[in-house]
This record gives C-alpha cells, structure tokens and sequence, in this order.
C-alpha cells in the first residue's frame, strides 16, 4: 500500500468505521462520546484530504481493486480520482462537515436517537466522498444512492411525525426519477464506449473521432445525466423534494441539503464536462433550467414564513445560479458559487438553526421579531450570511455571484441576463425579510429565548469568517487577484478565455457596482417593508399564486401522484385480486373437483385393486408383443 | 420303455392351473379360498419353472423351485394369521366387507 492509497483510506474510512460504531453502541457510549467521536472521525478525513490536497501534483488515479470484472482485459476498478475538481469540492465537503458534526453535537442534545443521528451523518459523509471522489461512474452511482439513502433517513429522523416520514418519502421517490436518468445515462456510455471509468470516457470523447452510433448514445447520456442532476440539486422539474426535507433536524439541513449533496449534479456536470461539450443544446437548456429555477424559487422564497423553508428556496435558486454557469460553459463560476454556497448557506442554516433552538422549536417567522439582543452571537453571524447572499462586497457571496452574472451577461442572451439580475434582486430582498423579520422589531413569541451554547456559536463564527474571507478564494485577476481556484481547476475542465478588451475592467466594474446597488436596494426595500411588521400578510389576489408555490405540488399530485394511486389500485384490485388470484383459485379448484371425481376408485377392495394391477400387466405383455412383432 | 409326456402339456396344464388360481383370486369372497388360489398360482408357476428347467437341461429352474415353496410356505403362513386376527376383529373373513381404506 502506498502513500496514497493510505491517504485515501484515512480520507474514507473513519466515517464509514464510525457510522457502524455509533449505530450499535451509540447508547453505550453516552452523548459527550459519539459526538467527540463522530466529529474527530471528519475531522481525521479532513485532515486526510488536505494532505492528498497537498501531496498531489496534478492528478492522481489511486486503484485499490478490481471491482466488476467484465472480461480478462476491462474491468470496473474500486478506486479514486483525485485532482483539482474533486479534491475542492472534498476539501468543502469534510471541513464543512467537520464544522457541522461539531454544531449538531450541541443542537442535538438530549435527543433520543443521538447515535442514530451522527451513523447516518457520518454514513452521508462517507457516500458523499464517495461520490466525489470515485474515479468509475459506478462508484460514483454508488456515493449517489447513498448520500440519497443518507437524505431519506435524516429528513425523516424524527419519523415518528407522520409529515416527516412522508417528506423523506416524497425527497426518495422523486430523487429515484433523477437516478433512473443516472442509470440511463450509464448504460449509454457503456454501449457507446465499453466503459465505465471516468478518465478512459473522457479520454475516448476527447480523443475525437466518434462514430454516428456513439454520438447518439453519447447524448442520450448527457440527457440523462440532466435528469440525474435535476433530481440530486433540486432544478426544475424535480426540486419539489426540497423544500419539504426542512423536516429534518437543522444541521442536516445545512449539511445535506444546502452545502453538499445537493451540489451533487453540480459536480457531475463539471466533472463530465467534454461529455456536454459535445452536445452544447443540452448545456443551453441547462442555463434555462438554472435561470428558470433560479428565478422561480427566488418568487417563492419572498413568500415563505418558515425561516427553513425560505433558506430552502434560496437553495434552490442559488443551484439554479450554478447550473446557469455550467450551462454558460463557465464550471469554474460555477464551481466558485458552489463552495462561497456552501459557507455562508451552511451558516445561515445553522444560524436559523440556532434561532430555532433559542426559540424552543419555533420556526415561524411571524412568531419571532427582536431576537438580536436576546441571541448576539447568531444574530452577528447570520447578518454576515445575509450580507454575503445578498451580494455585498467583499463578502465571499458577491464575489461568485458577480462572477456569474459576468458570465451571464457576457454570453448576450437577454431572456437569461434578466432572470439573473431579477433574481439577485429577489435574494437580498427575501433575505433582508428573514433578517428584519427574525431579528428586528417587537419580539413576537410565546417563550423566552436565550443564545445557543458554545459548540453552536463558535461553529457559527468559523463559517462566518469562511463567509467573509471565501471571496479571496477567487479574487479575479482583474481586479488585481489571483484567481487561485480558476488556476487550480484549469488543468482539469476548459475555461472560457477572459475578455482582453480595453474596457473589461471599467465595464466589470460597472457590473459589481450594479449587483451590489441591486442587492443593497433589496435589502433597503425588505426594511423599509418590514422593519414594524405585525403579523400582516401579502393582500393582492395576485400574490396568492406565489404564496401557494405555483400550485406545482398540486399539479404533480393531479397529474402523477393520483394517476399512479389509480394505477395502484387497478394493479391490486383487478390484476392481482382477479386475474392472478382467479388463475391460483381457479386451478386449485380444478384439481380439487378432479380429486373428488378419482377418489371413486379408491374402494378399499384389494379384490380390485389386484384386478387393476394384473389388467395392467396384461396390456404391458399384449404392447410389448405387439410393438416388439 | 416310457413315453415322455410333451413339454408343451405341461405349459399348458401350468398356465390352465395359472388362470384357475387367478380367477379364483378375482371372484370368490371367503378369504380363506383367496389364500387357496394364490396357493394354486404359485405351484402353476412352480410347474412351469420345473418344465422349463429340463427344456433347457439346466437347474436354475429346479433351485427357484425351491425358492418359491418356501416364499409361499411363509406367505400362507402370514395370511392365516392375518385371517385369525381379522376373524377375531369382524367375526367373519369375507373380503367385501373389508374396506376401510375406501376414498
């Protein structure tokens, strides 16, 4: 075993080892134990990564063993990639993991199924990396069904509410539409290309020279993996499950649904990048589906009083961003607001979390009001993730979002320009009302609050600074930065070339002065609305059809969910309850009245039975004579 | 001077006897008379294999001869046995009425 292999084994294994240790003696160990230990488990993979990080040059193929051997010379290989692409995204996903193991330790406190919880945290950590890290689309379907299996049993950690069983029903079900493209998508490049390693596909696409029948297959694959990653990052038409997985405990929320898994499509996108090069129509109905979702969820978000639910829709269009940048050949933007994403979303979510502990439980925002005296701490903290989504320079937030919207209005397609200019607009100023709503104005609760505890508040901190400081990440060279994370991921997707042109600094900076005047002007505009809100609502009739969430999750029920009960119940009622169980009756009544007609020659005369027997031996001599003649 | 009496007669009487056993067997209804027909079967068959033993000048039909008269000595043996416990059970031994085992 080599440096590397050990490295990526420490990277892997602690949370796999952990979520079997906490599952069974979770108990035994006692609250302080599992989650010092889950915690040092991420921690350990953490530090694992940021040694790979460190030792790699380049990028590395660690193969432990053959998986699937199809014949003596193809085989799917168990092993990693690593390199810029996903060594960035692991980096995000074990320190932001770390953070929010250390977080939820404290916010789970006192819970019944303490253990549980941190198994299937650290199960998620393991599938995810996993997912990130395999260097064989089979490894990765696998790290993609278990971050999947992950968000379905914490969305309904606390099953034993009816409405939190059904929303990790509900977040399973339409996830398994997007695999089934995942799988499609497979099965295509395996038919095309005979194989189903990351790097010999892409060599093989990159190398050219494809033929009709591989070209086909290849789109059908790229499709495919549209539909996969519209399920896992919650794009129209299937982010219906997310806003519904808020019932999940709060650090599950920021881990899983905000910062890392439902990054997941992103990723795929990026990393299969030649594969959409070649179908550049799928990449262009990508940006549409982003801005679309982007701007859709963003309506929805204004109108929401659950301060997770708001943070969900804001997910939803922050992804809706990303793809917008993947589908504008931009990765590195994307990649960019995909980790700015996960530190100042992974700190609203903990921060709303920690309003939610302080509030004993309470998540409607009508019901808050005032609590920035009563909780300091998160409310400094929250005001930085405010700040940082709504696109106030410097903070990390601005800097990505900027670097998109550049993107976007340089790629001269007015329908896109506009929905993402609207949508920053709509971020600040639906954040501005969580803000104003949580923090400002006469405390509106029926309990007192007070400030969460340390292990909160300190997490609450360090992504506060990651908030702050993300941005320099990726300072564009423009603006006398260094682009560290564009140089790093270079070498690994295409960049798009940067405008030469005389005026590209003045007119980028016109830009950022724009998008942060927008952003500022919806947060003016969200306190000047609700800075004395009592409790009133939106009145206009128009408003409704926002605050009813475009009536989506009614249609999907007329149209798909009824259906397929009617289906059901057509399958049970006639199929099975009157063809299948007719032919099984029918033929046990058969040979039961045959039996009743045989049983007549059973007389109990062994006079008879001796008559049958000699009558038997004499037509076996007649026919052998007469056979034998 | 003896006259040897065909090979073919003796067939004939042993297969005649064969069927006088076996349609015994088949119609009468004391079992006592049952056990006296499968008596008559087995030495119908007994004078066949002596027959056919010196047909062919050799001994193998005279040793299982000696085979089935024993087999029969036993098996005459059993079913007067089985006939007195049966008696003992039903006063009677009319096979007819022996029929417990019916479907």
């Amino acid at each position: 075993m080599d440096h590397f292999q050990a490295l990526a084994a420490l990277m892997i294994l602690p949370p796999l080892v952990g979520s079997g240790l906490w599952f069974w003696v979770g108990r035994k160990f006692g609250e302080r134990a599992v989650g010092i230990g889950a915690s040092l488990a991420l921690g350990l993979s953490f530090l694992a990564t940021i040694l790979l990080f460190k030792d790699v040059e380049g990028s590395a193929r660690i193969i432990f063993f053959d998986w699937i051997r199809f014949s003596a010379d193809s085989a799917v290989h168990f092993g990693f990639l690593v390199d810029p692409l996903s060594l960035a995204l692991g980096l995000v996903v074990t320190g932001v993991g770390t953070l929010i193991h250390v977080y939820a330790s404290g916010y789970m406190h006192g819970d019944e199924g303490f253990g549980r919880f941190f198994s299937y945290l650290n199960l998620f950590v393991f599938s995810m990396l996993m997912l990130v890290f395999s260097d064989s689309l089979l490894g990765l379907f696998l790290g993609w069904e278990g971050v999947g299996l992950c968000s379905y049993l914490l969305i309904s950690f606390w099953f034993s509410d009816e409405s939190n069983a059904q929303a990790g029903k509900k977040a399973f079900v339409v996830n398994r539409v997007g695999d089934l493209g995942f799988l499609i998508a497979m099965f295509a490049l395996f038919k095309a290309f005979g194989s189903l390693s990351v790097p010999e596909l892409l060599q093989a696409i990159q190398s050219g020279g494809l033929d009709s029948a591989q070209t086909f297959w290849s789109q059908v694959a790229c499709w495919g993996f549209v539909l996969g990653a519209a399920g896992k990052s919650a794009q129209i038409p299937l982010y219906v499950w997310l806003p519904d997985a808020m019932a999940g405990p709060t650090p599950v929320s920021a881990l899983i649904h905000a910062a890392t898994m439902v990054t997941a499509g992103v990723y795929l996108t990026c990393r299969l990048q030649p594969l959409f090069l070649m179908h550049v129509s799928v990449l262009e109905v990508l940006a549409y589906v982003g801005a679309l979702t982007a701007f859709f969820a963003a309506t929805i978000a204004v109108f929401q009083n659950d301060i997770k639910k708001v943070l969900a829709y804001s997910t939803i269009s922050q992804l809706g961003y990303m793809f917008l940048a993947v589908g504008l050949q931009a990765p590195v933007a994307a990649y960019f607001h995909l980790i700015t994403h996960a530190f100042f979303k992974a700190l609203l979510f903990l921060g709303a979390g920690s309003v939610i502990h302080g509030m004993h439980h309470e998540q409607d925002m009508r019901h808050m009001g005032g609590l920035r005296k009563q909780m300091p701490v998160t409310f400094w903290t929250m005001t930085i993730g405010v700040l940082a989504i709504a696109g106030v320079p410097p903070l990390s937030g601005f800097v990505s979002k900027d670097e998109i919207l550049h993107v976007v209005s340089g790629s001269h397609r007015n329908v896109l320009i506009g929905l993402a200019f609207v949508t920053a607009f709509l971020t600040a100023f639906y954040m501005g009302r969580l803000w104003i709503m949580t923090f400002f104005g006469k405390f509106r609760g029926h309990h007192e609050a007070h400030e969460s505890p340390k292990s909160m508040t300190i997490v609450l901190m360090v992504l506060a600074a990651l908030s702050i400081l993300g941005g320099f990440l990726n300072w564009p060279h423009l603006w006398g930065g260094h682009a560290y994370l564009e140089e790093f991921l270079k070498s690994t997707v295409a960049v798009l070339p940067h405008s030469q042109a005389p005026d590209a600094f003045s007119s980028s900076v016109k830009l950022a002065v724009g998008s942060s005047l927008l952003g500022l002007l919806g947060l003016a505009l969200a306190f000047w609305r609700y800075r004395n809100f009592q409790g009133e609502e939106f009145q206009a009739k128009f408003f409704r059809l926002f605050q009813n969430k475009y009536y989506v999750d009614e249609i999907y029920d007329a149209v798909v969910v009824q259906n397929l009960k009617r289906l059901g119940s057509f399958l049970w009622k006639w199929v099975d309850g009157f063809v299948l169980d007719g032919l099984l009756n029918g033929s046990a009544a058969v040979s039961q009245r045959a039996g009743m007609q045989l049983r007549r020659l059973q007389t109990g005369l062994a006079q008879q039975y001796t008559f049958w027997v000699w009558l038997g031996v004499l037509i076996l001599i007649v026919s052998v004579y007469t056979v034998g003649s | 001077m003896t006259t040897t009496v065909p090979f073919a007669y003796w067939l004939i009487l042993s297969f005649g006897v064969f069927c006088f056993g076996a349609c015994g067997f088949l119609i009468r209804k004391n079992a006592l008379s049952l056990l006296i027909c499968l008596e008559l079967m087995l030495s119908a068959v007994n004078m066949a294999f002596i027959t056919f033993a010196r047909m062919h000048m050799s001994e193998g039909g005279n040793i299982l001869y000696f085979l089935v008269i024993t087999v029969a000595a036993c098996e005459s043996a059993q079913g007067l046995a089985l006939m007195i416990n049966y008696f003992r059970l039903k006063q009677n031994i009319r096979l007819d009425d022996a029929r417990a085992l019916a479907g």
